[in-house]
């Protein structure tokens, strides 16, 4: 019956003086992740879902296809849409109603990773050039917040897209959601988006807080990263009040390569 | 005498499709738990008792319930839209009414009870799957309650009552085509707290549904106090599906 939102400040003080000398409460190192655990099948009324748990943090994300029309500045290609929404039951301190900045910017950040590393194949979702595509709906959902559900909801985003399928038309063009799929969602085999949320306080710098952690944090630095090969960071977003240095950036860009590497081996063998 | 009316999967008219149950799924809450009727999955989380703000809506008297009922988008084969609808407002409504007969709140004047309920898949009979996992959600949080609630679908196809449809039972057509009654009542009582049905039924027929839903709450009701005992002797911390309370 805690209400996270309220942190006291000597567990702000503990942990600042904590992190400042490399440790956390759960004896991870500042840049190490929760164990990582991921499900599929959550709806099979959906064309793909997954179930991911880093920690105590669960998310489930599913994908649906619909038809829609394409946007007028790309004819060729079908559309993504990511959306959710922080359910009150993943943690005390959601409530139902209108969404607040952190529902908007979660869905937001999932999406700039996935479309800009480019791993679904837009191109190869349009049925009729200028006027029929299928839209990629991909919703995040929150179960239980624990921290971190940035990058935890990308992982889920991830595998749901991995596993998704098209659905088959009807001899009308119409979506036929009980018959055979038509086909895999097209994917770009090597492309892998994933999201890594830097959290600061005072001058330590951690990856996957745990609520505690996120509550006390001052800053938050996101990179979307995509590609083993090239090392390509797609999207970063900066967020709280309190400002980042260069040499800060310099830290965070001279690890994210090899976290990237740790944490898309550990998913690829549970996709 | 019309003849037998056959279900779809072959399974008898007063079954239940297999149920499987769990509470302790939601670790951030008072109380969690997940409920499923075959393909129907409904979680269910408690928080609470807590203040309650806007400070008008307290009673002095007692605590209120809160419930917020909903689909999740990809639960349905047409995504549906996230966020309220007037179909969500209404069952939210009408789950609290459910549930309500069977807590008592007075000891926890001016506090909330806020009871979230999500549709992970879709295939009829959402709502009940959804008291009945809530009504374990409760009791798992603690909140005093004289029984557990349990809940369930009866439907007519055409002539015959059937228990607990699924989504292409529930769109039958033939004859009189379907109609759909959830039923809930307060375990170990007489006393019905849901009752909500649309089609088209003759008055001794509502009496046989009735009965058919009060032989089907005794099952239920089994499933639902094992899943309780279950996690006092191993409590489970996610969501993963072990059929832990499950039933042929």
């Amino acid at each position: 019956m805690s209400d996270d939102n309220l942190i006291p400040t000597i567990t702000r003080q503990k942990l600042t003086k904590m992190f400042s000398e490399g440790k956390r409460f759960d004896g991870r190192g500042l840049l190490d992740f929760r164990e990582l655990e991921v499900s599929y099948e959550v709806s099979n009324k959906a064309e793909g879902s997954a179930r991911v748990k880093l920690g105590k943090t669960e998310v489930v994300v599913g994908v649906k296809l619909a038809l829609g029309e394409p946007y007028p500045d790309s004819l060729d290609k079908g559309n993504i849409t990511v959306s959710g929404d922080l359910l009150p039951m993943a943690s005390s301190r959601f409530e139902a109603g209108p969404p607040d900045f952190e529902a908007v910017e979660l869905p937001r950040l999932v999406d700039r990773a996935i479309r800009e590393s480019h791993m679904i194949d837009l191109s190869k979702l349009v049925i009729k050039e200028g006027e029929k595509v299928w839209t990629v709906f991909i919703d995040v959902y929150p179960i239980n917040d624990d921290g971190n559900l940035i990058d935890v909801a990308t992982i889920g985003a991830v595998a749901a897209l991995m596993r998704a399928h098209v659905p088959a038309l009807d001899k009308d063009g119409r979506v036929d959601y009980h018959a055979k799929p038509s086909g895999k969602l097209p994917l770009h085999k090597d492309v892998l988006p994933l999201n890594f949320s830097f959290y600061k306080i005072g001058d330590s710098i951690f990856l996957d807080p745990t609520r505690e952690e996120e509550s006390v944090s001052e800053t938050r630095m996101t990179f979307g990263m995509s590609s083993p090969g090239e090392s390509r960071i797609n999207s970063c977003q900066k967020a709280g009040e309190l400002p980042l240095t260069a040499a800060d950036v310099e830290m965070i860009m001279s690890s994210i390569t090899k976290k990237y590497e740790e944490l898309s081996e550990k998913l690829k063998k549970l996709l | 005498m019309t003849k037998e009316f056959k279900r779809i999967d072959g399974i008898k008219n007063n079954e239940l499709r297999p149920m499987m149950a769990k509470v302790g799924v939601i670790p951030n809450a008072d109380g969690s738990a997940i409920f499923a009727f075959g393909n129907t999955i409904a979680i269910a989380a408690v928080y609470g008792p807590k203040q309650l703000h806007p400070q008008h809506m307290q009673n002095p008297a007692t605590g209120i319930l809160r419930v917020n009922y909903d689909l999740l988008s990809f639960s349905v084969s047409d995504r549906k839209k996230p966020g309220p609808s007037r179909r969500s407002q209404e069952i939210s409504k009408v789950t609290e009414w459910a549930l309500l007969p069977a807590i008592n709140l007075k000891e926890f004047p001016n506090t909330v009870v806020d009871v979230s309920i999500y549709i992970l898949q879709a295939d009829a009979g959402t709502r009940t799957a959804g008291i009945n996992a809530a009504s374990m959600a409760l009791a798992h949080a603690g909140i005093p309650m004289r029984y557990l609630v349990c809940s369930v679908a009866v439907g007519k196809q055409d002539k015959s009552l059937v228990v607990d449809l699924t989504k292409e039972e529930e769109d039958f057509e033939e004859g009189e085509g379907a109609t759909d009654f959830a039923i809930a009542k307060i375990a170990n009582s007489d006393e019905l707290t849901l009752l909500q049905m649309d089609g088209k039924i003759a008055p001794e027929l509502v009496n046989d549904a009735v009965k058919m839903a009060t032989e089907s709450f005794k099952e239920i009701y089994e499933v639902q106090k094992k899943a309780l005992k279950d996690f006092i002797e191993a409590p489970a911390d996610s969501l993963d599906k072990k059929k832990k309370g499950a039933k042929k």
